[in-house]
C-alpha cells in the first residue's frame, strides 16, 4: 500500500516548524509504525535529505522511548499499544497520516518529533525509590505481600515512561505516570516508611512541569498499559493523608 | 529546609477545595430542588415552607440568623469553587505553552468533562438571573414579596424565561454529571458506583428542577 506522511518538522527548539508530507510507497502492513519511519529516513537519505528525527529502543513496547502523536492520538489509535507496536494493518491504502510531537511545558521539543522527558526523571528523583540497606539478597518470603496488593503494585508497574498520559492529557498533567509510580512502591511493604515523604516529594515535583488533572480519562486511554486513573485517586488520597 | 507549599497552593490541594466545595453546592441544589417540590401540594404548603425557612433556628437564634449563615456557606464555597477553578485552568494552559497544530482526537474525554468552564459559567449566570428573578423580584414584572407560589407562576408563564430555565438547568446537569464523579476522584475513594451516583444525582435534581417550569407552561401549576 502507499500512505502520505505529514510529519512535524523542527530543526531545534527555537527554530520554527511545520508539517512537511512525505509519499511512501511499497509499504507493508507487516510494517510497525517505527519502520514505516525507517524507510521514510532511507528515502530521505537516498535524496539527500534530512532524516527525521524521532525516539526508538526496544521496539517490543517495554521501554519507554517512542512515543508520537498519530492522528491527534497518543501512540496512535490502537488502545494499550506503544508506537513501536502499532502495525500498518490498520491502515488502508491511501491514507494520509498525521505525525506530531508530544507537547507539553515538561517536555521541550528537541527535534522533529524528539522531545526531551528528563522530567520525568525529576520526579522520580524526589521520591520513586525505596531506600534499603544493600548486601546479600534478603531471603524469600521473608517479607509477605498479599496478592491482591502485589497484583496491584505490579499492575501500576507497568508503567514505562513513555509521557503519553502527558501527551494525550487536554491539560499536559503528569498525574498518571506520577500515580504509576507512587502506587508501586506505596502499596507494598518496602514502600511503606517512606510513603508520605515520597508522596509529597513526587507530586510536587510533578506540579512543577506539568498541569492539574481535571479527571478527563485520556491518559488512561492513550496509555499503552492501560494503567487505570483509580491510581490517580489513590495518589490524591495518600497526598490527602500526608499532608495532613 | 525547604518551606513546603501550603495545601491550597498545590494544584492537589485545590482540586480537594474544588470537591468540597462543590459537595457542599450539590447539597444545596439538591435541598434547594427538594424543597421547590412544595409547589405541588400548592400555594399554602410552598408558602409556609418559604417562611420556614426564615424561622429555622428559633428561638435559639434571631429570624433569619440561620439561613444568612447558610448564604454565608454557600457564597464562600462558589467563591472557593471558582477561584480554584480559574487558577487551575491557568496552570493547564501554561502547562501546554505550544498547542497541537493536528486536530486532536479525543477517546475518553466525554461532552461534560469536556465543557465544564462553559457549563459552570452558564449556571453562575444563571443563579445572578434567577435571584434577580425570583428572590429580589428585580425582573419580575408581578412580583409580591412573600408569595413564592404566586412569583414562580408569574415568572414562569413567560415563555421565554421557562425555555431559559430548563436550558440552564441542563447545563446544570451536565456540569453535575461530571463534577459529581470527579469529586470522588480528586478526593481519592474510587469505584464503579462513582457513575452510577452521578448519573443518578444529576437526573434527579434535572428532573426535579426542569419539572416546575414545564408544570407552570403546561398548566399543571397554575
Amino acid at each position: 500500500m502507499n500512505v502520505h506522511l505529514k510529519v512535524w518538522r523542527q530543526a531545534g527548539p527555537d527554530e520554527p516548524g511545520d508539517f512537511e508530507t512525505y509519499d511512501i510507497a511499497d509499504v507493508t502492513e507487516e510494517m510497525s509504525f517505527l519502520e514505516l519511519l525507517d524507510v521514510l529516513n532511507e528515502q530521505l537519505v537516498a535524496e539527500g535529505r534530512e532524516p527525521v528525527a524521532f525516539d526508538s529502543d526496544c521496539r517490543e513496547g517495554i521501554c519507554g522511548s517512542c512515543g508520537v502523536m498519530i492522528d491527534g492520538q497518543a501512540h496512535g489509535p490502537q488502545r494499550g499499544t506503544a508506537t513501536c507496536q502499532l502495525h500498518m494493518r490498520l491502515y488502508n491504502d491511501g491514507d494520509t497520516i498525521v505525525v506530531e510531537p508530544f507537547r507539553s511545558a515538561g517536555f521541550p521539543l528537541v527535534k522533529d518529533l524528539v522531545v526531551n522527558r528528563s522530567a520525568f526523571d525529576r520526579i522520580i528523583e524526589a521520591g520513586g525509590f525505596i531506600t534499603v540497606p544493600t548486601g546479600s539478597a534478603p531471603d524469600a518470603n521473608l517479607t509477605l505481600v498479599p496478592k491482591e496488593d502485589s497484583d496491584r503494585a505490579m499492575d501500576a508497574a507497568q508503567c514505562i515512561g513513555c509521557g503519553a498520559c502527558v501527551a494525550a492529557c487536554p491539560n499536559g498533567a503528569g498525574q498518571l505516570f506520577t500515580a504509576a509510580k507512587l502506587a508501586h512502591l506505596n502499596l507494598l511493604p518496602q514502600g511503606q516508611p517512606e510513603r508520605q515523604r515520597r508522596t509529597i516529594g513526587m507530586v510536587e515535583e510533578m506540579e512543577n512541569y506539568f498541569g492539574s488533572c481535571t479527571n478527563h480519562r485520556e491518559c488512561s486511554a492513550a496509555c499503552p498499559k492501560e494503567i487505570s486513573i483509580d491510581f490517580i485517586a489513590m495518589l490524591n488520597r495518600d497526598f490527602r493523608k500526608a499532608r495532613r | 529546609m525547604r518551606t513546603r507549599p501550603s495545601l491550597f497552593a498545590t494544584a492537589v490541594g485545590k482540586k480537594y477545595a474544588m470537591a468540597i466545595s462543590g459537595l457542599v453546592l450539590m447539597g444545596y441544589v439538591l435541598l434547594h430542588m427538594v424543597g421547590n417540590l412544595k409547589i405541588y401540594f400548592g400555594a399554602e404548603s410552598l408558602n409556609k415552607y418559604a417562611e420556614w425557612l426564615r424561622e429555622i433556628g428559633e428561638p435559639a437564634l434571631p429570624r433569619e440568623w440561620l439561613l444568612w449563615g447558610l448564604r454565608f456557606v454557600l457564597l464562600a464555597a462558589v467563591f472557593v469553587h471558582i477561584y480554584a477553578a480559574y487558577s487551575l485552568t491557568v496552570m493547564n494552559r501554561r502547562a501546554r505553552p505550544v498547542q497541537y497544530v493536528s486536530k486532536r482526537d479525543y477517546v475518553a474525554a466525554d461532552f461534560a468533562s469536556r465543557t465544564m468552564r462553559w457549563t459552570g459559567i452558564i449556571v453562575v449566570l444563571f443563579v445572578v438571573w434567577h435571584l434577580l428573578d425570583l428572590t429580589w423580584g428585580t425582573t419580575n414584572p408581578d412580583f409580591v414579596s412573600g408569595d413564592v407560589y404566586h412569583n414562580v407562576i408569574a415568572s414562569f408563564e413567560r415563555i421565554p424565561v421557562a425555555i431559559a430555565y430548563v436550558i440552564a438547568n441542563l447545563a446544570l446537569g451536565v456540569h453535575l454529571y461530571h463534577g459529581a464523579w470527579s469529586l470522588f476522584q480528586s478526593m481519592g475513594w474510587y469505584g464503579t458506583w462513582r457513575r452510577t451516583f452521578s448519573i443518578a444525582f444529576a437526573g434527579v435534581v434535572v428532573l426535579g428542577n426542569v419539572s416546575f417550569p414545564l408544570a407552570v407552561m403546561f398548566g399543571v401549576v397554575n
